[in-house]
């Protein structure tokens, strides 16, 4: 009983550990922008299509095994990290840009955001077609047994990464001097302009980072679970929002430890009841929380002025 | 003279829909054409009562297909379970003959359903806003759909079917082309109500929520009560959207009121402008007709569409109407009809 709680425990930590990574790229562009980038989870998908045909064409000269296998992911992560952040720049550059300095309402540019997701989606299933694709498994297995509970090399590199990843942008947020004028922005849209501080580098900054964290995700997760589908981005993405507003949007605390509490709810449910109720019992009690502390556990009521 | 005036395009509008029953009575117009005509309707119907909360109210309601599924459904188990002949028993419930008459209120105690069912936006909206109700709106939908899913009485994900077989049951009795009637009859029922309601001192509140909740209830605006009431009418409308759309397809799946469906609404509300419900009504019909006459290109429709309308953003970041009306912009029209 103890060693089933234990590995389920690891499972979600893996799970979460997605959630978490892209919850964070919503946080981040949300934070800056107070937009609602629901194209995220498309660009998390996209990365990981990227990081396969990459991966499909390095092993047509090196084995995928062994020493090689991790020379092969080395080089399919940062091409993956600059393609996927040249996506999200140029989504940004097009498509959200010139609706801000129109000064466009808000919700104006979320729609624009859900129809960049949808071109995205569509655009990979007319490609790719509609069956799924598999991964190729790219490094060796490893299995290490603590009393029962069996941890794969992969998983604790997948929850190595998302802690980094947090650490990491913790650190730039609220220390360097790029993350203060993130939050700068965030803090009043008019006045920054007026500090010197430009606004527009800021952002593909952002957009930069965002996308490259969905990029990192992307390519994990095509190897923590080798079936990519077109709609696998949007299904992750639209849960790791909810996460991450219940977590507390805005907050990169709250984002993280949305994302690996959504993780938890749905590996328990999994494991406990039945597959079936999993999005039920999750949303049910993810809208109860929301109902109870609206701002999710982190976030900072808005004032609101007259 | 002037009386006759005003009532130019009603009585215009009342000729055209006398002829289509007509041409559809007597299969001058192929069945094809009667169904675009029927999404059109249904579109209508979802788009404006979208409209009221995502529009009038500015609250950004992103799950609105959670509470067509819920009319869909209600109003199909109801017309399945009274008027067709159950196995067993070899009789139906309420004879078949009954109806012709009970379709309508069948399908308005769908959107009754539905409306309940906005009680699960609607409450935690009193002291969420914004983006964090876009969330719970999400998240109902999401709610419903596997609620669905895992209701084995409805077909769980396989679906439910079995209202042609009412609508066969009718026109065996008296052949009359009846979904188009009452989809025709419902849209415009839909927005002369909605037109009343938000030109009313009442409905009034709503648009002052959206342009400052607190300057709003210091003027004596209930906000949590206009709330309710927005979300509430909003929902059950599209509860009547739903059932219509169940009976005018004949079968209904979880799938088909997924995020994609609410959407779509969302499109041809924030394409038309926030705030206006002639630009809904002309946006529901362009996009409808545009989604049909993209049909060949196949998967590639839905990279087209969504590129089209980040296109048309580019141009008209306030929608297409903004938030006139189609009155506003030919003030000339306001001569031919008395929209009231």
């Amino acid at each position: 009983m103890l060693t089933t709680l234990l590995q389920n425990i690891i499972n979600a930590l893996q799970w979460g550990s997605f959630y978490s990574m892209i919850a964070l790229g919503y946080c981040l562009v949300y934070g800056v922008l107070r937009l609602i980038n629901f194209a995220h989870g498309d660009i998390f998908m996209v990365a990981a299509y990227i990081g396969f045909v990459f991966v499909g064409f390095l092993l047509k000269f090196m084995p995928g095994s062994g020493m090689y296998g991790w020379i092969v992911l080395a080089i399919t992560l940062p091409v993956t990290m600059v393609l996927t952040s040249m996506l999200g720049v140029f989504i940004e550059r097009v498509a959200y840009r010139p609706l801000r300095e129109k000064g466009a309402h808000r919700l104006y540019v979320v729609i624009t955001a859900l129809m960049v997701g949808l071109v995205l989606e569509n655009g990979n299933l007319a490609i790719f077609g509609a069956s799924s694709r598999k991964f190729p498994e790219i490094i060796d297995k490893v299995v290490f047994t603590f009393g029962g509970v069996r941890i794969t090399n992969l998983k604790v590199m997948v929850i190595v990464t998302a802690i980094v990843i947090f650490i990491f942008l913790q650190t730039v947020v609220n220390r360097s001097k790029i993350g203060m004028a993130m939050r700068a922005i965030s803090y009043d849209k008019f006045g920054i302009p007026l500090m010197g501080i430009p606004v527009n580098k800021v952002v593909v900054f952002t957009f930069i980072v965002g996308s490259s964290l969905a990029a990192i995700a992307g390519v994990l997760f095509g190897m923590s679970y080798p079936v990519l589908d077109p709609y696998m981005g949007m299904i992750i993405g639209w849960k790791a929002f909810i996460a991450a507003v219940v977590g507390g949007i805005g907050d990169i605390k709250g984002a993280f430890l949305g994302g690996f509490m959504l993780g938890f709810i749905e590996i328990l449910i999994v494991s406990f009841f039945s597959s079936n109720l999993k999005d039920l019992i999750a949303f049910t009690i993810l809208l109860i929380i929301l109902v109870i502390k609206p701002t999710g556990f982190f976030g900072v009521a808005k004032s609101t002025k007259i | 003279m002037g009386k006759y005036q005003q009532k130019t395009i009603m009585i215009g509008g009342g000729i055209l829909f006398g002829l289509l029953l007509i041409l559809a009575q007597f299969k001058m117009i192929d069945l094809y054409v009667q169904s675009v005509i029927m999404f059109i309707g249904v579109n209508i119907i979802f788009a404006t009562s979208l409209s009221i909360v995502n529009g009038y109210m500015g609250e950004f309601s992103v799950g609105h297909a959670g509470f067509m599924a819920v009319g869909a459904y209600v109003s199909s188990l109801l017309s399945v379970i009274l008027f067709t002949v159950d196995k067993e028993t070899g009789m139906s419930i309420l004879p078949p003959s009954m109806s012709i008459y009970l379709f309508p209120i069948i399908i308005i105690v769908g959107g009754i359903a539905a409306g309940i069912a906005g009680l699960l936006v609607a409450i935690p909206s009193f002291k969420t806003r914004d983006d964090y109700l876009a969330i719970i709106t999400i998240a109902v939908n999401f709610i419903i759909i596997t609620a669905l899913n895992n209701m084995d009485f409805v077909g769980g994900s396989r679906g439910y079917m079995g209202m042609k077989k009412v609508i066969y049951g009718m026109e065996g009795i008296f052949k009359f082309p009846y979904m188009l009637f009452w989809v025709i009859t419902f849209a415009i029922f839909t927005v002369f109500l909605i037109r009343r309601f938000i030109t009313s001192t009442f409905g009034k509140g709503i648009i002052a929520i959206k342009q400052d909740e607190v300057a709003a209830e210091i003027m004596s605006v209930d906000t949590n009560h206009m709330k309710l009431v927005a979300f509430m009418f909003s929902s059950g409308l599209a509860g009547i959207s739903g059932g219509l759309f169940a009976h005018v397809i004949g079968y209904v799946n979880p799938g088909s009121f997924s995020i994609l469906k609410s959407t779509e609404g969302l499109v041809m509300v924030y394409l038309a402008g926030m705030g206006s419900l002639s630009g809904s009504v002309i946006s529901a019909i362009l996009f409808t007709i545009l989604l049909e006459l993209l049909r060949p290109l196949q998967i590639f429709k839905w990279v087209l569409i969504p590129l089209i309308l980040i296109i048309v953003m580019q141009f008209r970041p306030e929608g297409l109407m903004g938030d006139k009306e189609l009155s506003d912009y030919f003030p000339k029209l306001k001569k031919f009809y008395k929209f009231k």
